[in-house]
């Protein structure tokens, strides 16, 4: 399957500069998604290595060869719309095999794909429906029918799942997840959803304003995001930041911020011997905050219950910490009541420093 | 069931009952009047109340007259090849304009002002153009070196000709602007998926936008065939009907009919002639969208049953 490669893709409209130089490779049979807030450029990217925007500067490579001058169907790619965009008078057969009749196949083999792709998605029993007469869930898996029915090396994907309610978009993750083992092909998958980015990547590009911010596997972003953007984007619920001082304190190096003084791990104080003492934002999961009434002073967060979110087995408590607002989880028969102050010991491997000015990590 | 709730379902026919009473008057007493007076040997002279009724005689003796006849396939014919020719023309337009160029708005709005010109004027415009000696087709024509103009409106052939151009040059932009309006509200993302799936610009046509412009332009072709059996007005004014019968198309006849042999009877059955002609094409088509559905619907039936076993 082939190789795509963007370099310095640039997109303006008009003055309106909405990408600037985007830079990526995505190697064969790799499930890139682009992630980002909306409005970030992620369509336009998508859009752009379709062919149905032209490309204002820099160039798309396919396999080495350049095809930003070329039309959609030269580049051997199918696509998946966030409206699906399915042929409103034709039945879902007819939609599904759209491309191939163009190609002028013969009629069996048509038939044949259609039926395995069909079987494959649960459709058989609507194959002779029009559009209209069928579920938004339905409709989703007749859109992603109908690339699968090409044969097409790259997969691009818009948003495929973002109108449907949350337990169907759940189900079809699960499903996506599933064809992503039995369809070897590139797939570009766009989303906001940071858990489909998640659930789904081999590798997240993370978008935002235009710009990449990172891209690498699920884990490398979310154990290591290079600027708090990425940080606060990827993980669920979000990172808590607070505001402090990188301080030595007793030989120890701790960030000191209003109510708490977290000292930092020995690897930590190593790699950041030479860093300049001052203000910093510190990043922390809701994970690696743990309930331990018994913790030390500089392991731990004194944090004030505000708000309980009953979420089943577990709660999310959004709590106080002098001022600055900290989430984090508990298991829900903890017995808790708001206004309690609980102690909350912080994984010292899991502390995040960012630079307060630029938001890059330290 | 108790009175109050039998009020209720009383309500919107009480609502509905001024509409129906205006529509009593102002529709079906007109068309009530036309057909009895169709039954009538009436001359407008006398009061209707005074003329003698004479049964389906004037319809008999229609049937039976030859120029009618005539008009009859004259307005047919005329029908058919300016429709067919102002929808090719007309979708065609809006193919090619359907697209955002500068000027688009400008050009969009110098094509639809023939639409607005008053029949009449249309008909003496295309009158001077079509002048054997000082209209501009036969200026052209000569300055171009050729010893003979055409016989724009002298000719039974080419008059027809002449009444068809004058008549696709006022109507295209009718279906114009309607085939444009249609294509602007097509989904996008379905062309673009088409344009992913391989086909080209008129393979995108013929599969994508004209079928699912479809319903529009049924309605579009009825309006515009109806609209077609009626005119008047510019036809008269080029042609008056001439030379001979050529371009006499119905509505014609019966204006003379009424007008200048003062027979309103046999004005009112020719029109009658023309109302049942133009139902049996509207209802027609009206059964012709329904059986397709039906069938549709069947064959859907059908499939999914030999699924279930
Ligand atoms: N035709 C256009 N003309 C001008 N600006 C546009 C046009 N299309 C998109 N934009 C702008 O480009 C930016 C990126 O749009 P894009 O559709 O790529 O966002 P996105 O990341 O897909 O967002 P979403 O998650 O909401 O779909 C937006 O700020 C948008 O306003
Ligand atoms: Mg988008």
């Amino acid at each position: 399957m082939p190789n795509i490669r963007l370099e310095n893709l640039v997109k303006r409209y008009g003055e309106f500069q909405v990408l600037h130089g985007i830079n990526l490779e995505m190697k064969e049979n790799e499930f890139t998604v682009l992630v980002g807030p909306s409005g970030c450029g992620k369509s336009t990217t998508l859009r752009m290595i379709a062919g149905l925007e032209t490309v204002s500067d820099g160039e798309i490579f396919i396999d080495d060869k350049p095809v930003s001058h070329l039309e959609p169907k030269a580049r051997d790619l199918a696509m998946v719309f966030q409206d699906y965009a399915l042929y409103p008078h034709m039945d879902v057969a007819k939609n599904m095999s759209f491309a191939l009749r163009l190609e002028r196949r013969p009629k069996a083999e048509i038939d044949a794909k259609i039926k395995d792709v069909a079987e494959m998605l649960g459709l058989t029993k609507f194959l002779h429906r029009k559009p209209g007469e069928l579920s938004g869930g339905q409709r989703q898996r007749v859109a992603m029918g109908r690339a699968l029915t090409r044969n097409s090396g790259t997969f691009l994907f818009d948003e495929p799942l973002s109108n449907l309610d949350a337990k169907l978009r759940g189900q079809m993750r699960a499903e996506l997840a599933l064809m992503r083992q039995k369809v070897q092909k590139n797939m570009i998958y766009v989303t906001h959803d940071q858990i489909e980015a998640m659930t789904l990547a081999d590798r997240i590009v993370v978008m935002h304003g235009g710009y990449i911010q990172q891209q690498g596997t699920p884990e490398e972003l979310y154990k290591r995001p290079v600027n708090k953007f990425v940080a606060g984007f990827l993980g669920s619920p979000p990172m808590n930041f607070l505001e402090g001082d990188l301080a030595d304190v007793d030989g120890r190096l701790c960030v000191q911020g209003q109510g708490f003084c977290l000292a930092l791990s020995d690897e930590r104080r190593q790699a950041l011997a030479n860093a300049p003492r001052g203000p910093v934002t510190m990043g922390i999961r809701p994970a690696d905050l743990t309930y331990a009434p018994d913790a030390g002073d500089n392991t731990a967060l004194d944090l004030r219950v505000v708000v309980s979110e009953y979420i089943g087995a577990q709660s999310v408590l959004i709590c106080d910490c002098a001022g600055q607002k900290v989430e984090v989880e508990l298991k829900s028969d903890t017995p808790i009541a708001l206004g309690e102050t609980l102690r909350f010991a912080a994984n010292a491997q899991a502390i995040h420093l960012f630079d307060r000015e630029t938001e890059e990590a330290l | 069931m108790s009175a109050a709730s039998r009020a209720n379902r009383l309500t919107p026919y009480l609502f509905l009952a001024p509409a129906a009473v205006i529509l009593a008057f102002a529709l079906l007493y007109p068309i009530g009047y036309m057909v009895y007076a169709s039954f009538l040997d009436w001359s407008p002279s006398q009061r209707i109340g005074e003329a003698d009724f004479i049964g389906l005689r004037n319809y008999t003796n229609l049937l039976q007259d030859a120029a009618f006849g005539e008009s009859f396939w004259v307005t047919i014919k005329f029908a058919a090849v300016v429709v067919t020719l102002e929808m090719i023309i007309g979708v065609g337009l809006a193919l090619l304009l359907d697209r955002n160029i500068k000027g688009m708005s400008l050009l969009r709005t110098i094509f639809i002002l023939p639409m607005m010109i008053a029949p009449i004027v249309v008909g003496l415009m295309w009158r001077y153009m079509y002048h054997p000696t000082v209209g501009i087709f036969n200026r052209t024509i000569k300055s171009l070196g050729f010893e003979e103009g055409i016989p724009w409106l002298s000719d039974s052939t080419w008059s027809f000709i002449a009444v068809v151009i004058a008549d696709v040059w006022q109507w295209t932009p009718f279906i114009f602007i309607l085939a444009l309006a249609a294509m602007q509200s097509l989904p996008r993302s379905a062309l673009e998926a088409a344009d992913i799936d391989g086909a080209t610009e008129w393979q995108k046509i013929t599969l994508i936008k004209i079928p699912l412009m479809m319903p529009v332009l049924i309605v579009t072709l009825m309006l515009r065939l109806i609209d077609a059996f009626k005119v008047l007005e510019v036809i008269m004014v080029l042609t008056n009907g001439g030379p001979g019968l050529s371009t006499e198309i119905v509505a014609l006849r019966i204006f003379r009919t009424a007008q200048e042999f003062q027979e309103l009877g046999e004005a009112a059955a020719m029109s009658n002639i023309l109302l049942m002609l133009l139902m049996a094409l509207t209802i027609g088509m009206f059964f012709y969208s329904k059986l397709q559905e039906a069938r549709a619907a069947r064959m859907r039936a059908a499939a999914e049953q030999e699924e279930a076993h």
